[in-house]
């Protein structure tokens, strides 16, 4: 009963999207100015439709319900609840009902919400919007329908992919698929906006919200994903350049040259064309990265969502929207009126060489991606890896950190880089001071040496826009920027200390061996096994003391699912102010009757790593305080009209 | 608004991303249309293999010598380690081809006596020679990256086919068709 209500839910959302769709465009045309009052309601109603579909779907994993063919696959009953509601979207079908239900959702709260734009252009915002969703709906009623029966139904299920069995993909998906709908929701309001020609501030201060939202989604999104391949692949790295993470970076990448070029749009009304381009181009980065991970069409990890005939379908959906969007780009840019100009040395400016850069970055990943797909079409198989990707996004990355130390000091319109003498000699200074000094450590490769002695100067510089201000005073947003960039610093400190600094020791060890890695000695005390709901493996018991220090007790898993069957590792991580110490225990070296068997063991201590992730988690924090400070700019002034419009009303609307 | 030198874009640079996205589409539509393939040429077929003299890695077989393949037989290569597991699940699928009566020769990668003879006891024993490779020098050197591979080799020594990963029972007869052809 409850798969028949949810998918009944979904058809009727679909068919009122439709409608929004019809409604929308017939009410742009000369006659169809009374269809425009169906919009924002079917738009509200479809949103609440998905979200019950979407919760019949999550009744029935915590019911494993196995009749429907989706929890039979995907579920197992003697899954722990956590992992049965996770399974809700760690499947392809599931995840792409979770995707039109945030989609709808958001699209009802900027119909309920959003009254500043034009009527014309809201119009062709939410007929937009409901363009992008029908397709996502005929994608998921035709071709892939979460709700299908299964007539017999099993015993039991399949259950999950034990490697996605972890508390971290219970909330990875949902937060990436927050970041790219929101992005489509600035995709819409690009579309809108090109429809009617009314680029400009009000555009972009309606746009903003959303791309900050899902900016700050898209930044723990990757944050959380690369935490999540550090622990649980136990390979030790925290990016690997995979297909599945550049397809997350890309667009990150444009929606972090999207958000900059919004906020010039909004204060200077200027960067209208390429303000829309990135637009589009964030929401289709979003969209490519679906159908690069969902097609299989190149390998990755996420091999588990792979299906050929699901990427035929994303293709298509990808060529009619994006393709239809760009060739309006291609029509109206040429028409949108041109913006404010500004000089070289302007906030403009330095925000406009972020945007380039950014979007060279953006290129070199997109072009390192896919260029294994140019190769193999010419008959060649090659992989792309970090020895491409490290040095060509530095060349382009590193500019652009050095502009961001003066960037946020600069004036909009015009400045004079007289006045900035001091603030720029300050991280001058630390970044020569920095060199010097890690030359004279020496033995670091050129790429971390260029992060440390970067990210120093970068952490003062980024805190050098509150120099002389009232700290009280200080607009919300603007501690957001602030935040956000020290964040950046943080990271890129992680990252280079990582690479400079970290240690490895790969051994083969019986209990009672030690071995020492960095300033640890380590000691495999012993091996036991242990048991868990769906899973049975053997413990390590590692005793590890730091310097001589009284040991800390790590205890590192080599663990057998059985349903499916499979073996993964668990590392187990101590982490201490300066650094984290990250053990994992292969399988069993057979050994001699006499001896016993020897234990694969991998060490490392990688000093400072987790300032990588602290530095994502500033980012998105700067991201969170920004979007507060501006919706509460919002809010403020729409009081503000409200009341100004409620006096004129009482003054017998004199002065209108 | 409108500076008279402002620097506009041309109208065609307006339809660039659309251009550019066309390609994309296009790529990934042959992409699509091409039978997803995870084979790796090995760029070793064809080739001799190189030169090398391995002792006896177990006392019951002797070592392993490029020489010992200028038989006129074609033989298969088979590189395997006693702490390598997919080279224990392989085992019976060896013991199988052993019987159909491939000749099969294996190169130790890393290993000890004491271990490998317990592995070779547990797991049987199909390999006429072993040769122990403690360094992997000559692994690297016919270019396998992992354990298990093995290779078919033909009588005059040249490398004819590279197998990554473990031989499964379904791949018997593919084995076979492959050191048929190496024979002719």
């Amino acid at each position: 009963m409850i798969a028949e209500f949810g998918l009944a839910a979904l058809w009727l959302a679909a068919a009122l999207a439709a409608l929004q769709l019809l409604a929308g465009a017939l009410a742009l045309t000369p006659n169809g100015g009374r269809l425009a009052a169906v919009v924002r309601p079917a738009a509200v109603v479809q949103g609440l439709l998905c979200a019950t579909a979407f919760a019949a779907l999550i009744w029935l994993f915590a019911q494993t319900d196995l009749s429907v063919k989706l929890v039979a696959e995907n579920s197992h009953s003697a899954k722990p609840l956590i992992y049965k509601l996770a399974g809700t979207w760690g499947n392809h079908e599931g995840s792409m009902l979770l995707w039109v239900t945030v989609m709808g959702l958001a699209g009802a709260a900027v119909a309920l919400v959003e009254r500043r734009l034009p009527e014309p252009t809201m119009l062709a915002t939410l007929a937009g919007q409901a363009f992008v969703s029908l397709g996502f709906y005929a994608f998921l009623l035709f071709s892939s329908n979460p709700f299908t029966r299964l007539d017999p139904a099993p015993p039991e299920g399949n259950g999950l992919n034990p490697l996605l069995q972890d508390p971290g993909l219970a909330f990875h998906p949902p937060t990436l698929y927050l970041g790219y709908v929101g992005l489509s929701i600035a995709f819409s309001f690009a579309i809108g906006a090109l429809i009617t020609r009314e680029v400009g501030p009000a555009f972009a201060r309606a746009m903003r919200p959303w791309v900050l939202g899902a900016w700050i989604f898209l930044t723990l999104g990757i944050t959380a994903g690369s935490y999540w391949a550090y622990y649980v692949l136990g390979w030790g790295g925290w990016w690997f350049w995979d297909p599945v993470e550049n397809a997350s970076l890309m667009p990150w990448l444009a929606a972090t040259a999207l958000l900059h070029s919004a906020s010039v749009l909004a204060a200077r009304d200027a960067l209208r064309a390429w303000t829309v381009m990135l637009g589009v181009v964030a929401f289709s980065m979003s969209m490519v990265g679906t159908f690069l991970v969902r097609s299989g069409i190149l390998t990755s990890v996420h091999a588990f969502a792979v299906d050929p005939k699901r990427g035929t379908f994303i293709l298509a959906l990808l060529a009619i929207n994006i393709g239809s969007a760009l060739a309006l780009f291609g029509l109206r840019a040429g028409t949108v009126a041109e913006g404010e100009r500004f000089s070289v040395k302007s906030r403009e400016a330095a925000l406009v060489f972020n945007n380039v850069m950014l979007s060279a970055i953006l290129g070199i990943v997109l072009i390192g991606t896919l260029y294994p797909l140019v190769t193999e079409a010419m008959g060649e198989k090659v992989s792309v890896g970090p020895p491409y990707f490290n040095p060509v996004s530095a060349v382009f990355a590193v500019p652009m950190l050095l502009v961001l130390m003066v960037g946020p000091m600069l004036r909009w319109r015009r400045d004079w880089m007289a006045r900035h003498k001091r603030a720029i000699l300050v991280p001058l200074g630390l970044i020569a001071v920095s060199a010097v000094a890690f030359l004279f450590v020496g033995q670091i490769g050129l790429m971390p040496l260029i992060g440390l002695t970067l990210a120093p100067a970068l952490a003062v510089a980024s805190v050098l826009p509150l120099k002389h201000r009232k700290l009280r005073l200080v607009p919300l947003a603007t501690w957001g920027m602030v935040v956000a960039h020290f964040g950046v610093a943080v990271a890129l400190a992680g990252m280079a200390c990582d690479s400079a600094f970290s240690r490895q020791h790969l051994i083969a060890a019986r209990p009672g061996d030690t071995a020492t890695v960095g300033p640890w000695t380590i000691r495999l005390a012993r091996v036991s096994p242990v048991a868990g709901p769906n899973w049975t493996a053997m413990e390590g018991e590692l005793e590890a003391s730091y310097a001589g220090g009284a040991p800390v007790l790590l205890r590192p898993q080599s663990r057998n699912f059985w349903a499916p069957p499979q073996n993964t590792t668990v590392s187990a991580l101590h982490t201490r102010w300066n650094g984290q110490l990250y053990t994992v225990m292969g399988d069993e070296v057979q050994g001699t009757q006499s001896e016993g068997g020897r234990w694969q063991l991998r060490l490392w201590w990688k000093p400072f790593v987790p300032l990588i992730w602290y530095g994502g988690g500033l980012i998105a924090l700067g991201g969170l305080l920004a979007l507060i400070g501006r919706v509460a700019d919002d809010l403020r002034r729409i009081r503000v009209k409200a009341k100004v419009a409620y006096r004129r009303e009482q003054q017998g609307r004199g002065g209108a | 608004m409108s500076d008279p030198q402002s620097p506009r874009a041309p109208r065609w640079a307006l339809w660039l991303p659309l251009g550019l996205f066309l390609a994309f589409v296009v790529l990934v539509t042959l992409g699509l249309l091409k039978p997803a393939s995870h084979d790796i040429p090995s760029k070793m077929i064809g080739q001799p293999l190189p030169a090398f003299d391995l002792p006896a890695a177990s006392d019951g077989r002797p070592g392993l010598a490029t020489r010992d393949f200028a038989t006129g037989k074609p033989k298969l290569l088979n590189i395997f380690a006693s702490w390598c597991i997919p080279c224990a699940v392989e085992s019976p699928v060896l013991a199988e081809l052993a019987r159909q009566g491939v000749e099969i020769d294996g190169i130790a990668i890393r290993d000890h006596k004491p271990e490998l003879a317990q592995f070779l006891a547990r797991n049987g024993n199909p390999y006429t020679r072993i040769g122990a490779d403690n360094v992997s020098a000559v692994q690297l050197a016919i270019g396998s990256s992992g354990v298990p591979e093995s290779f078919v080799i033909d009588g005059r020594g040249t490398i004819r086919y590279q197998h990554i990963g473990d031989i499964r029972p379904e791949q018997v007869p593919m084995i076979l068709a492959k050191l048929q052809e190496a024979a002719q």
